[in-house]
């Protein structure tokens, strides 16, 4: 979907605060909050993509297709279980997204999932 | 210096690049192959779970001759004819040899199911169930680029300069999303494989990856692109409620097989007010859907996501299950049930027909740069084909690895650091006045999606065009010297969003340019203040940079000769 069709926050519509983990490997590990407006139907993704474009720029994730759960590159640990963030649907209230723990952090909720054989 | 080397570079791994680099490593060359997100699961190819076009003949007489005629027919009289032509000569053989080498296509009674799609004049487009096309054409690719000993793939990295010595590209200069450092690559030949400039548009069907990077790299290298202003929208994209899992164009088929009625934001039926009759079903021509939806809006009568409704509610769910039975339960699952309400639609960017210029070869003016898949421009002139996509990516990538190798086995490396140290430079100084505290390039980004799609959109004028060009100009000059960027090494997308958003605004330079200089309206592009087309306007606009300025000149379509071509 499209970032411009995403609500702007707005007290009496409802809100998702997702509890993101944060940090670099060697780095202290820490939980940023985050209050996203929610609208039915929403995927954790739309939320981080959100808080990307409106609050923190600074967020590391992964993910391209966007919609089509074709590039399968989004995945990270929410509210305790692997998923796809673009198909995790989002809901009001509180969630929290960790990156995949089975997988070298790089930074925030990106992992290293790319196969050696694809490095430089 | 360079720290890699290899034969050809490929700049961009979906569908046309991975294809290319098959071709090119068949070929003996070696091949590396690298792409921003990751190899094989970006782009548009995988996105598509519709159908593909060829002149196999499997359901009924086709010839792609005929292929070539419903082709020209569509892009209104300025297609590359040449280009055209190697699109529907060579997509046969694509489609056997992925077939060959695993792609399950639909088949009937042994023989490939072929579909009837708008503007073919036969049953010509092929697919993979269910409504898993994109996927399984992707799927196929990677597998095969995988078994090649002559394919080294690097996933996030992302090239930001070609680099170009005595007219000829000898190689390009990369940042390593990874952990933030340049990576220099030396290579005999170099493709452009990233695909359209469908990010542009706040409203888009495509990935994140696709904000015209390839004709900015192109341009900057010294290559021409052509047809930048024909952009091509899908009326009924999905707006609402949020779907995931599912292609945003996929009401096309219902259309088709179901009817469905195109209703306001107030119920209301309304194409009919637009020049089209309804008879109760949605059967509108696109060009007349996008802009009755569009129009509606603009008059305060769209939908709360601003498009219109389209209402299935009168048909029953035992035909809604009978033409798309897995598909309505993926709907129910995204809290959509096609019985009790209606779903919002609307024109979004789907793809862009205009792109690097390039000759039969797939080379640009530059020696040893070629362009492959949607990168290319020309081949669809005003409008696209539906279906022809896949199989442009197909053939050109083919085209272009076969190209690409044959001229690496006769160019030496002609690498100079200095060229590559002058690079570094530029982009260690971008990334370094960069560093102020303005905006985040992302909120710049959005921006720029909203201007195009306000002002540079499915219907323009003058004055919104300029507009938009005089904000492009605005951002280049003001906002983009002091972007907010962090210092992190690792994974900083804010380095990228740079990069990537520095490449969008020329992109829609051009696109934006070139819409002014058409007053006229024809395929793509519509002008409402010049609303007919025009046959002084039968001619292409072919776009470079002249001391740094985006620069237009018009130029004779390239037609066919027939006594050459058509009787292979």
């Amino acid at each position: 979907m499209i970032e411009a069709d995403l609500p702007m926050a707005d007290p009496i519509r409802k809100t998702a605060h997702l509890c993101i983990r944060r940090g670099a490997p060697g780095e202290a590990v820490r939980y940023d909050r985050f209050e996203v407006p929610y609208e039915e139907g929403m995927s954790v993704l739309d939320a981080l993509r959100w808080i990307r474009a409106h609050v923190d720029s600074t967020l590391a994730i992964r993910y391209s297709c966007i919609n089509a759960n074709a590039c399968k590159t989004c995945m990270a640990l929410v509210n305790g279980s692997v998923e796809y963030t673009c198909t995790a649907k989002l809901t009001p209230g509180e969630i929290t997204v960790e990156p995949l723990p089975k997988r070298p952090l790089i930074r925030d909720l990106v992992t290293d999932i790319i196969p050696d054989e694809e490095k430089s | 210096m360079p720290q890699l080397s290899t034969d050809v570079l490929i700049v961009g791994a979906g569908g046309a690049g991975m294809y290319a680099a098959i071709a090119a490593a068949d070929r003996g060359a070696s091949v590396l192959l690298v792409d921003k997100g990751q190899v094989g699961r970006g782009g548009a190819t995988i996105m598509a779970q519709m159908t593909v076009a060829a002149a196999l003949g499997a359901q009924e007489p086709d010839s792609p001759a005929l292929h070539l005629e419903d082709t020209l027919k569509a892009g209104r009289g300025l297609c590359n004819e040449d280009l055209a032509w190697l699109v529907c000569h060579d997509g046969p053989q694509r489609i056997a040899e992925m077939e060959q080498w695993g792609t399950r296509w639909a088949r009937e009674s042994g023989r490939i199911k072929q579909e009837m799609a708008p503007g073919h004049s036969v049953k010509r487009c092929c697919y993979v169930d269910f409504l898993n096309t994109g996927p399984a054409v992707a799927a196929t690719l990677r597998r095969k680029v995988g078994e090649s000993a002559n394919i080294r793939r690097i996933s996030n990295l992302a090239v930001l300069e070609i680099l170009v010595r005595g007219g000829r590209a000898v190689g390009a200069v990369a940042l390593d999303l990874a952990d933030g450092n340049w990576l220099t690559i030396q290579a005999r030949a170099v493709i452009l494989a990233a695909g359209g400039l469908t990010k542009l548009y706040a409203r888009n069907s495509a990935s994140a990856n696709m904000g015209g990077e390839a004709y900015a790299l192109a341009l900057s290298a010294g290559a021409e692109l052509v047809d930048m202003e024909f952009v091509q929208f899908f009326p009924i994209g999905h707006l609402a409620p949020r779907l995931v899992g599912m292609d945003p164009i996929l009401w096309d088929p219902f259309r088709y097989k179901l009817g469905g009625k195109l209703l306001n934001g107030r119920f209301e039926e309304f194409i009919d007010r637009y020049g089209s009759t309804d008879f109760g079903s949605y059967n509108a021509t696109r060009d007349v859907a996008a802009y009755a939806i569009l129009k509606e809006v603009e008059a305060g009568r769209g939908t709360p996501h601003g498009g219109a409704y389209l209402d299935f509610r009168h048909i029953p769910e035992i035909r809604l299950r009978a033409a798309f039975g897995p598909v309505i339960d993926r709907l129910v699952a995204n809290g959509i049930d096609l019985t009790q309400r209606a779903v919002e639609v609307g024109p979004m960017a789907h793809y862009h027909m205009g792109g690097i210029r390039v000759d039969t070869n797939m080379q640009t003016r530059i020696e040893g740069l070629y362009a492959a898949g949607e990168a290319v421009g020309g081949s669809n002139g005003a409008n696209r084909l539906s279906g022809n996509a896949i199989t442009e990516a197909f053939v050109f990538g083919a085209r272009a690895g076969t190209a690409a190798a044959e001229k690496a086995k006769q160019a030496a490396q002609n690498w100079e650091d200095r060229t590559a140290r002058a690079c570094i430079g530029r982009l260690e100084e971008f990334r370094r006045t960069s560093d102020g505290d303005g905006v985040a390039p992302i909120a710049l980004q959005t921006e720029l999606q909203e201007l195009m799609w306000e002002k540079a959109g499915p219907f323009r004028t003058g004055d919104k065009l300029a507009a938009a060009l005089a904000r492009i100009k605005e951002i280049q000059k003001k906002e983009l010297p002091q972007l907010r960027v962090s210092g992190e090494s690792r994974f900083n997308l804010d380095v990228q969003d740079a990069f990537e958003l520095r490449a969008m605004l020329m992109a829609a330079e051009a696109v934006v340019r070139s819409a002014l200089a058409r007053t006229e309206s024809r395929g793509a592009h519509q002008r409402e203040d010049f609303s007919i087309a025009d046959s002084r306007f039968l001619k292409n606009q072919a776009v470079e940079l002249k001391d740094g300025n985006v620069s237009l000149r018009w130029s004779a379509p390239v037609r066919l000769d027939r006594s050459r071509s058509t009787d292979g």
